[in-house]
């Protein structure tokens, strides 16, 4: 399957944006991808203990020593996504933030770095009725159909590896 | 075998339709005869297997009612020891509270779907109405004729 573009979204586990994410043709950046990830790789030799003592090195790219070790690890799984993100969509006031999302800190500082990204980001608030509910989706919508329908560089992409596949067959 | 144990996703269906009920969407699944681990849950069902098997089968699922029926990924497989309720003694597992409050969302979500989709076939037909061929107006003069 083909994406158009990779989209980060925040709350980052939520299945109304990563379902519309997907519905439009682009790839949701979720943290259940990264949780797969970690809990089902063979190398991991200490489950429930998921984090291994690369994770907290990779949290001290995004966060400081001295902050809590909770929000390094959040930061270990998050950072790699930040990284790869195309656009982004930040739902202001979700309703609940609970388990792996609970971490105000991390959750703010998740959204500083995809904001100072540079990357074109939509700001909506949770909707709370059906009115709201409708302008929720027809602002991700436009935004959606917004972004680049093709990938700089991705022909290019595509003429290189004909042509190397070309050159293989002779 | 490395590369076989990556290939294995898991994805949720949430169903949130009138017309759908999670035990039609789990009958579908298993007419189709692929091989994937499906789980009914209060909210819709767990998919779980090879990645090609399972996207093919949340699309077919999706186009049974495609505005109310919501999808995203899993980290865990179904029945995991880490998150099944079974081996944790009860109560929600962690992430059912946040899936919970969304799934109260769904059906004005749903209902903004559908009134975007028939909005966009309206404007389409307009479109159609706007782009006459020459061919389609002969045809149109040549049945007003006939009359």
């Amino acid at each position: 399957m083909s994406f158009l573009a990779k989209v980060f979204i925040y709350p980052i586990n939520s299945l109304i944006l990563a379902d519309m994410v997907e519905r439009f043709g682009h790839k949701p950046l979720t943290m259940m991808s990264q949780i797969r990830e970690k809990v089902t790789s063979l190398s991991l030799d200490s489950p429930p203990i998921n984090i291994t003592p690369e994770d907290p090195k990779l949290g001290l790219k995004y966060a400081a020593i001295e902050v809590p070790a909770g929000v390094r690890g959040r930061m270990a799984l998050i950072g790699p996504l930040i990284e790869q993100t195309e656009a982004a969509i930040i739902v202001e006031n979700p309703p609940t933030d609970f388990g792996c999302v609970g971490c105000n800190r991390t959750n703010e500082l998740t959204k500083y770095l995809v904001r100072s990204k540079g990357v074109p980001v939509l700001e909506v608030k949770y909707p709370e009725s059906d009115e709201e509910a409708r302008d929720f989706v027809n602002k991700i919508v436009a935004f959606l159909e917004s972004l680049p329908k093709e990938k700089p560089g991705a022909d290019e992409k595509a003429k290189d590896k004909e042509a190397a596949e070309k050159e293989d067959k002779k | 075998m490395t590369e076989m144990k990556k290939e294995e996703i898991t994805k949720y269906i949430v169903i949130s339709s009138d017309k759908v009920l999670p035990s039609d969407a789990a009958m579908k699944i298993y007419e189709s005869e692929f091989p994937v681990t499906v789980k009914e849950t209060c909210f819709g069902l767990i998919v779980s297997g090879a990645r090609d098997d399972v996207e093919t089968l949340v699309e077919q699922i999706r186009q049974l009612d495609k505005n109310h029926i919501f999808v995203k990924d899993r980290g865990f497989p179904p029945g995991d020891e880490r998150r099944c309720r079974a081996s944790r003694g009860g109560g929600p597992r962690p992430g059912f509270h946040f899936l919970r409050e969304e799934v109260q969302m769904l059906p004005a979500i749903g209902a903004a779907l559908d009134e975007l989709e028939a909005k966009e076939c309206v404007i389409e037909k307009r479109k159609a109405k706007c782009r006459l061929k020459t061919s389609d107006l002969e045809k149109v003069i040549e049945e007003e004729l006939s009359r």
